[in-house]
């Protein structure tokens, strides 16, 4: 039933509110995808965004979580801001978890948040939350709209603040009566940071001391992070490597700007890397940090850190360099301009040897694992994923185990096709990204890998996959457990397996075919090459139930509070 | 070690909650913070006191400091020439025939009376917190009600020497 609420009069030429205007701004931005969910304080920005006719696509969540990591899914891929709009108050909190992950991974993220009126900010107001006070901590920048005037302004700024310098989310929270308000004007949108001014090229100084450095090294290591993919710095990192002869390791978040069966790629280092990079790590004497920043999960115990390293770091944020690894050639600048600085520069090489030893530990010590008679053996799943599709999808994670098989078993060579949540570690990521990556990559393969734990924290987008047609496999790697915390628990403490394994998952194939969407389950290993390719060749999203061992673990590993070179798991 | 920074700050709402907020997030201990207007429209100037465990802790915290976007300039002027000054109102129990003996006490620290009623008196003193601080303990026997400081603000003088071995002796 129709409730005849009565309503002014309206014409429908010529009125423009603050939330036409804002969606103006996020044209002249050229946003092509916005990724959201209504309510009542963002009803008028809303109502604009079915008025503008569609200027770009808005993709409806079904979960505020769902939309902000499908826009760092977005992000990762494009290398442009993702979007985001949510409702004030629990649409805003919801977005918390993603907004903080997005910070932990320096992504580019505009979040519009709407806000009561401005009247009634600060009397706990229906749906009022402290958006601003909560979010100052995990945002780059936040800002609340005051007057409609500075609304261009602001949202000019919030995408410069996001996209530039080391990226990062920015929320920008308006007040519904801003939106609603009805203007004729349009507002400048020139702005000033003098406060932020982020250093892109490099000190030529720095520059001739690290190629001092590399010239006098015996055993230089290059470790790639995520600040070359932000740079688009991949070619200039393989340049510069096979110029000198210069052996490389990622970061988790790094896989990709070096060629993964590159010759001189010695693979991921870490908690769960190569024995070959973490001993390079562990031996090296000059070792050279493109725009990582030393996470614990990487360095393991930091005494036992590249003790014989002189380091050096280039970062675009200087508050990195120094911050958990004395640092003695800092380098504040953009990737790409560093490496390129560093190319014109003579260096010699003079460590055969070293590279030698390095190409001895990867033959001697490779990535191992078990295959299986019953279910899948989780690892040979991966590496049939990277057969299969050839290794070259863009492939999103959640976290646990399954993210470390994959980081450690799907080679990457080309950039930008590695979605992962690292520094949070945010279980529930890995679906919701890879909608954001299709939707960035509309001609792409995406594949999902997900655990059958983070799987059901966002498995509700199943809906928008099927709403907007996405052809996304999603390879559930189920082994009815909380995998990672079984595998701690298994070694750790005494195999009490405390609350890690799963009694009842629901039937993932009945799941994904209620929601409209193909399912397969696969359970041996001699139906899995031909039931893959069915996957793969599907021209539509799929849903692969893998049945996997349970008990396997991930190595090798650096124990918590060991060091590099205190490996376990090395050898079978 | 006890460093005096200050910061040069775009005036934006919120500036000093996010800049609490890192602080306290990335543990540095914070004795004082002053923020006020400075000559210029649209800027604020922030002296913060604050304890550091070693150089590279130094570093992180005017680096973090740097970062904010609002921040436009970051100085550590511990070491350099520099005025410092903080403002503490006390209250003393008092009664009649303390009063000069109390009067006393405070005249060289040139800090004057701003308040008296039958059991107390208020004083006001400005200058280095060391200075304070000395005051406070001088007036401790009698008896303190009530004490607020504002923390202290501080600039470079205008003329800065040469060598500046002398001044490390006194910080403050
Ligand atoms: C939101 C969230 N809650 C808890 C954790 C802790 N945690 C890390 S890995 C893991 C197990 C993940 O299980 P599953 O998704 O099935 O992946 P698997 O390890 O089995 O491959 C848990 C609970 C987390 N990372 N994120
Ligand atoms: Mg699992």
């Amino acid at each position: 039933m129709k409730l005849d609420v009565k309503q002014e009069p309206k014409s429908e030429t010529e009125f423009m509110t603050g939330a036409d205007l804002f969606i103006q701004t996020l044209v002249d931005e050229q946003v092509d995808t916005i990724f959201g969910y209504p309510g009542g304080a963002v009803l008028p920005i809303y109502d604009a965004v079915y008025r503008s006719k569609a200027a770009f696509k808005h993709v409806l969540s079904r979960h505020e979580q769902g939309s902000i990591h499908a826009a760092e899914g977005y992000a990762r891929v494009t290398g442009r801001p993702g979007v985001v709009i949510a409702t004030s108050g629990p649409g805003a909190t919801n977005l918390i978890t993603g907004i903080t992950d997005a910070m932990m991974d320096s992504l580019p993220l505009v979040i519009f948040t709407g806000q009561v009126a401005s009247g009634v900010i600060g009397t706990d107001a229906f749906q009022e939350a402290d958006v601003l006070g909560i979010t100052t901590p995990i945002t780059k920048y936040n800002y609340q709209v005051k007057t409609i005037e500075e609304l261009p302004r602001v949202v000019k700024e919030a995408f410069h603040i996001a996209s530039t310098g080391r990226p990062g989310p920015v929320v920008v929270d308006i007040p519904k009566n801003i939106s609603a308000e009805v203007t004729a004007g349009s507002y400048p949108n020139t702005f000033s940071l003098p406060g932020y001014q982020p250093n892109v090229n490099p000190n030529p100084l720095q520059i001739t001391k690290l190629a001092e450095a590399l010239s006098h090294a015996k055993k230089p290591l290059i470790l790639a992070g995520a600040g070359v993919l932000f740079s688009k710095a991949s070619a200039e990192l393989k340049e510069f490597a096979e110029k000198y002869e210069l052996p490389v390791a990622n970061t988790l978040l790094g896989l990709g700007s070096f060629p993964g069966s590159h010759p001189q790629m010695l693979g991921m280092a870490g908690m769960h890397g190569t024995y070959a990079a973490n001993m390079a790590l562990y031996e090296c004497d000059v070792l050279l940090n493109i725009g990582a920043r030393f996470d614990d999960r990487l360095t393991g115990n930091l005494q036992h850190f590249a003790p014989h390293a002189k380091v050096a770091h280039i970062d675009i944020d200087p508050a990195e360099i120094g911050k958990n690894i004395p640092t003695a050639i800092p380098v504040v600048a953009d990737a790409k301009a560093a490496l390129q600085a560093l190319l014109t520069k003579d260096i010699k090489t003079d460590h055969e040897d070293w590279q030698k030893g390095l190409q001895h530990n990867k033959l001697t010590f490779p990535l191992w694992y078990d295959r299986s008679d019953e279910l899948l053996s989780p690892q040979w799943l991966i590496d049939q994923i990277h057969k299969i599709s050839e290794g070259d999808a863009i492939i999103t994670t959640d976290v646990g185990q399954h993210q470390m098989w994959t980081a450690q078993y799907y080679s990457f060579d080309k950039p930008n096709k590695w979605v992962t949540s690292g520094g949070l570690g945010t279980m529930g990521f890995g679906f919701p990204a890879a909608i954001g990556a299709q939707l960035g990559a509309p001609d792409e393969l995406v594949v999902a890998v997900v655990g059958d734990g983070g799987f059901q924290m966002t498995l509700q987008e199943l809906s928008v996959l099927k709403e907007q047609q996405l052809p996304v496999k999603v390879i559930i790697v189920n082994n009815q457990a909380l995998g990672m915390v079984r595998q701690w628990q298994e070694s750790f403490y005494e195999e009490r397996y405390s609350e890690s394994l799963f009694i009842e998952n629901p039937d993932f194939v009945k799941l994904a075919e209620s929601y409209g969407i193909k399912g397969i389950r696969i359970e041996k290993e001699t139906d899995a090459p031909e039931m893959l390719e069915e996957v793969f060749s599907y021209n539509g999203p799929v849903v692969v139930d893998c049945r996997v061992v349970q008990k396997e673990c991930v190595y090798p590993m650096i124990a918590p509070g060991k060091g590099l070179h205190e490996m376990i798991g090395v050898k079978r | 070690m006890k460093r005096i920074i200050t910061a040069t700050v775009q005036d934006r709402s919120g500036v000093l909650n996010r800049i609490t907020g890192m602080l306290h997030k990335r543990q540095f201990n914070i004795d004082s913070i002053s923020v006020g207007k400075s000559e210029t429209e649209g800027i604020s100037k922030m002296t913060f006191v604050i304890e550091v465990s070693d150089h590279q802790n130094l570093e992180q915290l005017t680096k973090q400091l740097n970062k904010q976007i609002d921040v436009i300039k970051v100085s550590d002027i511990t070491d350099k020439a520099i005025v410092a000054r903080e403002l503490a109102l006390i209250k003393v129990g008092s009664n009649g025939h303390q009063r000069a003996e109390i009067q006393g006490i405070i005249s060289p620290f040139r800090a004057s009376v701003i308040d008296v009623s039958k059991e107390s008196m208020t004083i006001q003193v400005t200058g280095k917190p060391d200075k304070v601080e000395a005051l406070i303990e001088l007036l401790h026997p009698y008896g303190i009600k009530e004490l607020t400081k504002t923390g202290v603000t501080a600039f470079l003088r205008g003329h800065q020497p040469k060598t500046v071995t002398d001044l490390h002796a006194t910080p403050l």
